[in-house]
């Protein structure tokens, strides 16, 4: 049997589509941690990223935490949360969001600094605020980039969210703890083609979005 | 009128970008601030709509100090244009110009009918208007810069160094419409560049500024070129600069002949009558009065008028229109040391050699040393 195999029987299964352990349950599960992880990590990184980005100051500051952010491995991130906090939504959420604060906030920074600085420069002298210079001017400007951090961020999520089934949560990674755990390998390769599934409409979702929200005029050909 | 009074600009670093500055910018008027970098030029523009503060000294707008209202009123009611355009890339044209209006809380139809009107004004096509900046060239960029400075009617415009990114055909074209936008709107301009002779083409008065922020000499740009302040402002002036005067004399009084013109089916005997007219050469004329080319007197009276062996007039300059630099240049330029002087059809008007045109800037010179001022004539 191969993998193509275990995906058609895993996928074929009617019992696999119902009740509290069907794909469409898991699947929201999923969804939901991955929105909520996201959610938070924008309200952390986003404003932290425009405002130091807008300023100019802090950004050696934020490469460092954003470092040692992604140096902290999740999974044992969320073991030793559990230990300390018990069961709950937050020994699954804090690692996410700690895995998704570095590249949400080192791109938006980034972004922010490398924009041309003479139209930033004709808007004040043409007296703009500070609020409109950084709303109207450099957040859409830098737009495109902002939203490939969140994406990332986005992706990065959707692969990691699999751990909260270790710590008794649902989502998709249940069918692949279980899978190794029973040595039913249907589960496992059914569990990781929904992960991979998710992680590709993720991508759609953002280019969706990019599609909608940028600018032609910062959106450049190719 | 913009009154600039004993103004200082001094850094945390101790650095003295602007030093006890005085200078009076006259209304509806384009005044160029100029110099070397590191002169304060920009840095004076700057403070006069606040993006940088003085640190010590005033700057009065129409006698009230410009500290005076809020920092956006200011700077909303001051058209400002700067290198490289700062076009915003996510706007189209049209709204890049509607900016201004649209802080003033202008409604959104107004300020692009606003907006479209700017365009037709500062020689753009109407169909850009749905376009974005990375779209235009960027001497069409600049256009746009401009626009959107004049978008709310401001009567003050500042404009640092906004020519200075486009090459040297596009630059010219882009000065001659400012020229021509300032004729008709007679905006007051305070106009930074590290170009000489951007200064004298556009200024009605330049303000030469050397390293440490210091005033050079302020003064029309004629008064500039007879008589520089001291050895650094005729060094910065560069070398031609007494050529360069002549763009300041009109050719109206030069002495033409129209005696060495003769037309192509001329005959034998009024070829014979040209050639004591005076000149060594004789110009050639087509039937309808434009000049072909010059040719030998003895050649031109052996037979009928070959007009492939004559040789090229060279570019000719137009009597009264032009100005003496113009009219020398094409004698300069002519081989046979002759200028031709056409009409505005461009028909031949007459002749003019080397030592008469001499005469004519010995003589002008002499009739400004006594008569002051003189216009400045098509730059």
């Amino acid at each position: 049997m191969n993998i193509l195999n275990y995906a058609d029987a895993f996928f074929g299964d009617s019992a696999h589509w119902q009740d509290y352990d069907g794909i469409p349950v898991r699947l929201g599960e999923h969804v939901q941690y991955t929105l909520m992880a996201l959610g938070i990590a924008a309200a952390i990184g986003l404003p932290v990223g425009l405002l130091t980005g807008h300023t100019g100051r802090g950004g050696n500051v934020l490469a460092l935490i954003a470092t040692s952010g992604r140096a902290l491995p999740s999974f044992g991130l969320m073991v030793l949360m559990f230990i300390l906090l018990g069961l709950g939504m937050a020994p699954v959420m804090i690692p996410l969001v700690v895995l998704a604060v570095p590249p949400i906030l080192v791109t938006t920074n980034e972004a922010m600094r490398s924009l041309d600085p003479a139209p930033v420069d004709a808007a004040r002298g043409m007296g703009m605020g500070e609020a409109q210079v950084l709303f109207r001017v450099e957040l859409p400007t830098a737009l495109p980039l902002i939203l490939s951090g969140l994406r990332s961020a986005a992706i990065q999520i959707v692969s990691t969210a699999t751990i909260a089934a270790y710590v008794s949560f649902g989502g998709l990674g249940r069918y692949i703890v279980d899978g190794l755990y029973q040595r039913d390998y249907e589960k496992v390769v059914g569990g990781a083609t929904l992960v991979a599934g998710l992680a590709v409409a993720t991508l759609l979702v953002f280019w969706a979005v990019a599609r909608l929200a940028v600018s032609r005029g910062v959106r450049r050909p190719g | 009128m913009i009154r600039i009074d004993s103004v200082t600009k001094r850094y945390p670093d101790g650095t003295v970008a602007v030093d006890r500055l005085s200078l009076e910018i006259p209304d509806r008027s384009i005044t160029v601030l100029v110099g070397p970098s590191g002169c304060g030029k920009t840095t004076t523009l700057r403070m006069i709509n606040r993006m940088v503060e003085p640190s010590e000294g005033t700057i009065l707008l129409d006698g009230v100090d410009i500290q005076q209202q809020p920092v956006n009123t200011l700077r909303r009611s001051m058209g400002y244009v700067i290198q490289n355009a700062g076009l915003f890339q996510h706007r189209t044209i049209l709204d890049n110009i509607a900016t201004v209006p649209r802080l003033l809380g202008w409604g959104k139809e107004k300020s692009r009918a606003r907006a479209r009107e700017l365009m037709e004004r500062v020689g753009l096509d109407g169909s850009l208007a749905k376009r974005y900046p990375y779209q235009l060239s960027g001497g069409q960029q600049q256009r746009v810069g401009v626009a959107r400075a004049l978008a709310a009617d401001p009567p003050v415009l500042l404009m640092d160094e906004p020519f200075s990114a486009v090459d040297p055909v596009v630059r010219k074209g882009l000065q001659d419409e400012l020229l021509r936008i300032q004729e008709e709107l007679g905006k007051t301009i305070v106009f930074v560049t590290h170009d000489i002779d951007e200064a004298v083409k556009l200024g009605t008065m330049v303000a030469v500024m050397r390293t440490g922020g210091h005033l050079a000499q302020f003064a029309p740009p004629a008064e500039l070129l007879t008589d520089p302040a001291d050895a650094f402002v005729e060094d910065f002036l560069g070398a031609d600069r007494g050529i360069r005067r002549l763009s300041f004399f009109s050719s109206a009084g030069l002495d033409l002949l129209i005696g060495p013109i003769v037309a192509v089916d001329a005959s034998a005997e009024q070829i014979a009558a040209a050639g004591r007219a005076g000149a060594p050469y004789l110009l050639v004329v087509d039937t309808d009065g434009r000049p072909v080319g010059w040719g030998d007197p003895a050649e031109l009276a052996a037979g009928a008028i070959d007009t492939d062996g004559l040789l090229s007039h060279g570019r000719p300059f137009t009597a009264g229109g032009d100005s003496l630099r113009a009219a020398l240049d094409c004698a300069v330029l002519s081989p046979t040391g002759w200028a031709v002087a056409v009409d505005g059809e461009g028909r031949a008007t007459g002749v003019v050699s080397q030592t008469s045109i001499g005469e004519a800037i010995r003589g002008a010179h002499a009739g400004r040393a006594t008569a002051g001022t003189a216009q400045k004539v098509a730059p």
